[in-house]
């Protein structure tokens, strides 16, 4: 085929799901209404630690309108994310875990009914005493929140060491220790979650769901429900947001599902926004020690990190957060040592999971804020510091993770130019400040959830006569434009107008599986295998048309809705006529096409959380004001640049920058899963402070301050067209750049978040009153991290895989490694 | 005790059959089928149920269906001219001014009220008519560019007659 | 979705109607005015009134009037009218920017000046579900005995939240009271009383039917709002100052009133003589150490209580830099993010 440039890709173009979008017309999973449909409530624990002795649902069983009651012992089966956390039931079978874990269900005609029957089901708890955090958690090994996990209420705990920080230590000039805190925060999608379980006539279990991830709903509820998978549809209703709070399989999906099955009515479900902070799944609360190694020029030479999170009540992603609470500290700048401990443990809380940047967020935020006093103390420039040390291209890092383009050093520049930080920072008036800090993510998770060898996303095509060419993807549309870059990478290979490619998404029974909207793996993923498949369909349109035409199919080219000869375009065809030529010759069309990623090059326990096809750099400089008296901030501007390898549209692209940037300052500022502890001796309660949208704190479009983007492309070869992630990337820089901002314009740390004007004030009253200025976490408990899994880094020959836990710590020779 | 009632919604009469305690958010949804008309909280801390009663933005999840009649009520799905979308409608989808679009349909009442009152508002009035909705994705810029590209061309026609 | 539970109705057409519906059943019967705080709260539970009394269609509430000697401002009016009215604007700037700042454009649209100088008084434990309050073994306000926010107060703290109250009551606004056992007038500081959980001193059964600003000259006055962001947040804390100044500018009266740290508007009693010099630094330390003294923000709202509690200083000293004619379109613009 002849190239041609690209007409689709690169411009900036309305979404092919906007037009409905304007209207009001998309459907969400509670704009479904079908025919005879019965209504679900759940009831939730009022206690946050107890066992279940007994529910009692007899009352509400016989309340006027209630088709149907459920409760634990409906679902002995239990379920989780993660193969290794199976640890939640639909509803709770022996005990509850947290204030809002689901005891009971009820199925009634009106969701008043159903509602009002709640408040007849009598459950009976024996309260078990409360673990309220982290600290207690360690502390409290009995009683156990769950009977699985390393011991007591330690959920996971990990440690792995590349190279010798021991050495790296040695060979530093200044070693800096620092702890921070990071708090948890939730998705608070716009849209709560919502579903709809119904039997199609046929009898077989249809489930529509607002979730990120249909593929492993699809499981939990073939597992749960005892049902094969193949008679249980799942589609996922466009959402309403997303952010990885809708990419566990629920408990309400599940009931749901079983509901529709006693009942034989459509059931449905859509919780209250109180129920989705009990969902949660949201940002673990990370208790961060960072120690570094720096060369007085700002050479790193080892950095050991430790971690501790705040689990919650259940596993969710849990262990993999863990993990990736130390992934990708050196993927940014070059680290010849690296040394992580994680460790999750249970409280009695929602559960956390994944929240937009999962787990990297946190280490993030405390090895910017550590950079940056690291410059201080060595008096460098903070960008020149990190320009020193960027890491390169093409290269493996210490801990295995393989970097293809990394665009950080012109972001950095792109920053720096445009705000005129080298001209401010250390120079403005008291109270005004810059500050900078970078970060990465990666495009997609390099392994699945659950082990398997099979591709992470499919792409079907099929070639009408009409010329409409439609696409099948399991990949679900959260608003992040899923749709959009399938549409577009279809009809960019084979020259169409996007109007001419449906796409059709998310859905088990039609759609080949896509892993799911999670880690940033949709564009890369389903574009690549869309791309695949499309191509292959070109190549069957090309021959049979290249005859028709008499001449070589490697003189054709498909643009603007035909097919023609790149040198005489008037011979030609329509793209229609052209697939009547290709099905007379080779039957009715199809194409598929596939995408797996590169196998990692981590060999050892626990290196399947950080590896992906290619990581997105961004780099932010914020500017703030700081009232010297009050401690009031005011962010004024964020400058931003992202590597993103290729923008597929530019208006989208520029959006999910934005939306990242105003999560940012969401968690910078104001956004915080606070919780209650009534005192000990007067009440076992625990409950989410602010579990409303009024006071859960998101900006307000006078919040947000303004934003200038700069999109750094420089195409990746691994990504479809050269494009790179997007939707994650550039939240994570915006937390340590107000932090670092708030140094520049006041002389004081926060080394938490969020970073609020009561904190700023403590740390000033702190400065004048001659103590040091620093608002943060005081120490870093004991925590019982395992020995560490020894792994020689490539630069000692390591071959990725671990040496032992207790391998001595000289290099290896090459080629010799167990 | 439920009583009828008729409400006009996008020039339409529908007569309803409605208890006191039912809002007008519901009747919406669950009796007419328009469920353009969103919620994310329904305690009125969200803006994503903003429809308009006379031409003034209100949150329907806080208005009992039965104080609504004899007004004028317009939702998302009354932009539309026919099959044409309405000026502001068409900028919010070329400006990328919806991702997933939960917010879309509070945001285009809030705003068409916005130029209904002020034909060419500043960027400052905009930020002040949109701070009741929230919105998760967009970081506001997108949708505010969108409002301000209808806002310029109503300066760019003569004479001020508002394009909506 | 969260729905509300049932009630009866009553849409009555004239005052006395809706007076002798409010009377019939006073302990079971809430008044519908904007509905924006009642609604809420009946969605959660925290009350569960079996009759509502709406004022849709009684005459006479909506107006504004405009006398010689003071502007009457019926109690159903919407407080978007009250932000853009221009003699309130000009006359009243405390109460038009305190209303402006109240919730949001489509909350303000319905919202009623009466039903915010009512507004129930408001906290972190009460303003949640019944299951969230079921969780913590409920409290004083509702259903329990005990106040979380300070476990040994024999009161309720629930605070006081209403954001036009302080500035009406720095104007020196009355309220009058109308029942059908006829009407009264009071001061409206005097419709409050400082226990959160019966913050008003009326009777279940008067309706407030108008709100009475004097009208004085040379009289200037402001309102500020502490929250965390732009739009939506009750008030942290509010400030509320107006000075009535003669020819020569000295200061004939003055008015301080606190919103938001306690559970009532709170006046901060400032002798004349302190204003004899005109703004000065010490006129801002003195009236600030008398306002810092007497605001007792509690530990159940957003940012800690001593910031709050600091923060007054800095506000009082802003209301009264604004007072005095200074400009503080920036200041405004950094704390509230009022733009415009």
């Amino acid at each position: 085929m002849k190239e041609r440039p690209l007409q689709i890709i690169g411009k900036a173009r309305r979404r092919v799901d906007g037009r409905a979008k304007v209207c009001g017309e998309t459907r969400y999973a509670d704009d479904l209404f079908l025919p005879r449909m019965l209504h679900c409530r759940l009831l939730r624990s009022s206690v946050p630690h107890a066992k279940l002795l007994s529910v009692d649902t007899s009352r509400a069983r016989a309340f006027p309108g209630v088709h149907c009651v459920l409760t634990g012992a409906d679902f002995p089966t239990p379920f989780g994310i993660l193969p290794v956390s199976q640890d939640e039931h639909a509803l709770c079978l022996h005990k509850v875990r947290f204030v809002g874990d689901p005891v009971a269900a009820v199925v009634a005609q009106t969701e008043e009914i159903a509602q009002e029957a709640l408040g007849l089901i009598d459950v009976v708890y024996e309260p078990l005493s409360t673990i309220s955090s982290p600290e207690e958690a360690l502390s409290q090994p009995e009683p156990r929140i769950h009977d699985y996990g390393d011991h007591g209420n330690v959920h996971k705990a990990v440690s792995m060491s590349f190279g010798s920080v021991e050495q790296g230590f040695a060979e530093a000039d200044h070693v800096f220790e620092d702890v921070f805190h990071y708090a948890g925060n939730t998705h608070l999608p716009l849209e709560t979650h919502a579903a709809v379980a119904a039997l199609d006539p046929d009898g077989k279990l249809t489930l529509w769901s607002s979730t990120q991830t249909p593929h492993y709903v699809h499981r939990a509820a073939a597992k749960v429900l005892g049902m094969p998978p193949s008679r249980i549809r799942i589609v996922s209703t466009p959402q309403g947001g997303g952010f990885g709070g809708k990419t566990d399989p629920f408990n309400h999906e599940i009931v749901i599902c079983k509901a529709a099955l006693v009942t034989g009515r459509p059931v449905k479900i859509c919780l209250s926004r109180e129920e989705v902070f009990y969902c949660h799944r949201g940002r673990h609360a990370v208790l961060m020690k960072l120690r570094c190694g720096v060369k007085k020029d700002g050479t790193l030479t080892a950095l050991h990190l430790q971690t501790l999170l705040d689990g919650g009540a259940y596993g969710s992603y849990g262990v993999a957060s863990t993990f990736y609470t130390g992934a990708l500290q050196t993927v940014t700048y070059h680290l010849p040592n690296y040394r992580f401990d994680g460790c999750r443990v249970f409280t009695n809380k929602p559960p956390a999971g994944p929240k937009r940047g999962h787990g990297t967020v946190q280490p993030r935020f405390g090895q910017e804020i550590q950079l940056d006093k690291i410059a201080h103390a060595l008096s460098i420039n903070p960008a020149d510091l990190r320009l020193k040390i960027v890491e390169k291209p093409g290269v493996l890092t210490a801990n295995f993770l393989h970097i293809r383009t990394i665009g950080l050093a012109d972001c950095i520049r792109s920053v720096v130019r445009r705000s005129g930080f080298s001209e401010k920072h250390g120079q403005l008036p008291l109270g005004r400040g810059v500050g900078l800090a970078c970060s990465s993510y990666l495009t997609g998770a390099g392994l699945p959830i659950y082990y398997n060898d099979m591709p992470h996303s499919g792409v079907q095509l099929k070639l009408d006569r009409s010329g409409l060419v439609t696409a099948f993807c399991g990949a679900a549309e959260v608003g992040q434009g899923s749709d959009d870059v399938l549409c577009a990478c279809v009809a960019e290979v084979l020259g169409l107008d996007v109007a001419d490619v449906k796409v059709v998404t998310g859905d088990s029974d039609l759609t080949p599986v896509d892993l799911g909207s999670y880690s940033s793996r949709v564009t890369l993923m389903m574009g690549n295998a869309a791309i695949f498949a499309a191509e292959k369909a070109r190549e069957l349109v090309a021959g049979p048309v290249a005859q028709k035409l008499e001449t070589e199919p490697g003189r054709l080219v498909f643009s603007g809705g035909r097919v023609f000869e790149a040198e005489q375009p008037e011979k030609g065809v329509s793209f229609a006529e052209a697939v009547a030529i290709a099905e007379s010759v080779h039957g009715t069309l199809g194409a598929v096409g596939s995408y797996k990623p590169p196998k990692p090059a981590a060999k050892f326990k626990g290196g399947g959380v950080g590896p992906s096809a290619t990581y997105s750099y961004s780099a932010a400089v914020v500017e703030v004001q700081v009232d010297p008296e009050t401690g009031w901030i005011v962010v004024e501007k964020v400058f931003i640049a992202h590597d993103i390898g290729r923008a597929l549209n530019p208006t989208l692209v520029r959006g999910q920058v934005i939306g990242s940037v105003y999560m940012g300052l969401g968690e910078a500022l104001m956004e915080e899963q606070a919780y209650r502890r009534l005192p000990p001796k007067k009440s076992g309660a625990l409950v989410h402070r602010t579990p409303s949208l009024l006071e859960y704190k998101s900006l307000t479009s006078l919040d947000m301050p303004e934003v200038d983007v700069e999109l750094i492309e420089g195409p990746d070869p691994e990504g479809p067209f050269g494009a790179k992630e997007v939707g994650q990337g550039p939240l994570l820089p915006i937390m340590p750049a107000v932090a670092n901002a708030i140094f520049d314009a006041v002389g004081v740390r926060l080394d938490e978040v969020p970073l609020s004007p009561d904190k700023i004030l403590r740390a000033l009253l702190q400065k004048a009153a001659g103590q040091p200025p620093r608002v943060g976490p005081k120490g870093f408990p004991a925590v019982p991290y395992p020995e560490p899994l020894q792994v020689s880094t490539p630069w000692q020959g390591g071959q990725g895989r671990a040496v032992s836990p207790t391998a001595p710590k000289t290099p290896k020779t090459e080629g010799s490694h167990a | 005790m439920k009583r009828p009632i008729s409400l006009v919604v996008n020039g339409e009469q529908h007569d309803v059959l409605c208890a006191p305690n039912v809002t007008l958010l519901e009747v919406l949804r669950e009796q007419l089928g328009l469920t353009g008309t969103k919620h994310g909280c329904e305690l009125g801390e969200c803006g994503a149920c903003v429809v308009l009663l006379d031409e003034t933005p209100v949150l329907s999840c806080l208005l009992l269906a039965m104080e609504c009649e004899g007004r004028a009520i317009t939702t998302v799905e009354g932009l539309k001219r026919g099959s044409e979308l309405s000026p502001l409608q068409a900028a919010f989808a070329d400006a990328g001014a919806s991702q997933c679009g939960y917010c879309t349909p509070g945001m285009l009442l809030s705003a068409t009220a916005l130029l209904a009152k002020q034909a060419t508002p500043s960027r400052a009035d905009i930020h002040t008519a949109l701070s009741g909705n929230l919105c998760r994705c967009t970081g506001y810029h997108q949708i505010v560019e969108a409002v301000e590209s209808v806002a310029a061309k109503n300066t760019a026609d003569s004479h001020g007659s508002s394009a909506r | 979705m969260l729905r509300l539970p049932a009630f009866q109705l009553f849409l009555p057409h004239t005052l006395p109607d809706a007076l002798s519906m409010l009377a019939e059943d006073a302990e079971h019967t809430s008044v519908l005015a904007g509905g924006t705080d009642l609604l809420p709260n009946m969605k959660r539970r925290q009350v569960t009134p079996k009759r509502l009394v709406s004022l849709k269609h009684v005459p006479g509430l909506r107006s504004i009037d405009v006398l010689d000697h003071e502007i009457r401002i019926g109690s159903a009016v919407n407080l978007c009218e009250i932000e853009e009215h221009p003699l309130l604007r000009q006359e009243a700037k405390a109460l038009c920017q305190a209303v402006g700042q109240i919730a949001t454009v489509p909350i303000r649209s319905t919202a009623t000046i009466g039903g915010n100088v009512c507004l129930d008084t408001r906290c972190e434990y009460i303003n949640q579900s019944e299951l969230w309050r079921k969780a913590i073994g409920f409290c004083k306000k509702k259903d329990g005995d005990i106040c979380w926010v300070a476990t040994s107060s024999p009161r309720c703290l629930a605070v006081s939240s209403t954001d036009a109250a302080p500035a009406l009551s720095a104007l020196s606004a009355q309220v009058v009271l109308s029942s059908v056992r006829g009407e009264r007038v009071l001061d409206l500081l005097d419709l409050y009383e400082n226990d959160g959980e019966k913050p008003l001193t009326k009777q279940k059964d008067e309706l407030v039917t108008q709100i009475r600003l004097p009208r004085r000259v040379g009289q200037a006055s402001c309102y500020w709002k502490l929250r965390r962001r732009g739009a939506f947040d009750f008030p942290l804390l509010g400030v509320a100052v107006a000075i009535g100044c003669d020819d020569e500018k000295r200061v004939k009266h003055a008015r301080l009133v606190l919103g938001a740290v306690a559970s009532r508007p709170l006046l901060v009693p400032l002798p004349l003589e302190l204003f004899a010099k005109g703004l000065d630094a010490e006129l801002i330390a003195k009236v600030q150490e008398a306002a810092h003294a007497l605001a007792k923000p509690m530990d159940h709202a957003d940012l800690t209580l001593s910031y709050r509690k600091a923060m007054t200083k800095t506000l009082v000293a802003l209301a009264l830099r604004e007072v005095f004619g200074e400009d503080m379109t920036d200041d405004r613009k950094r704390l509230e993010r009022q733009l415009a």
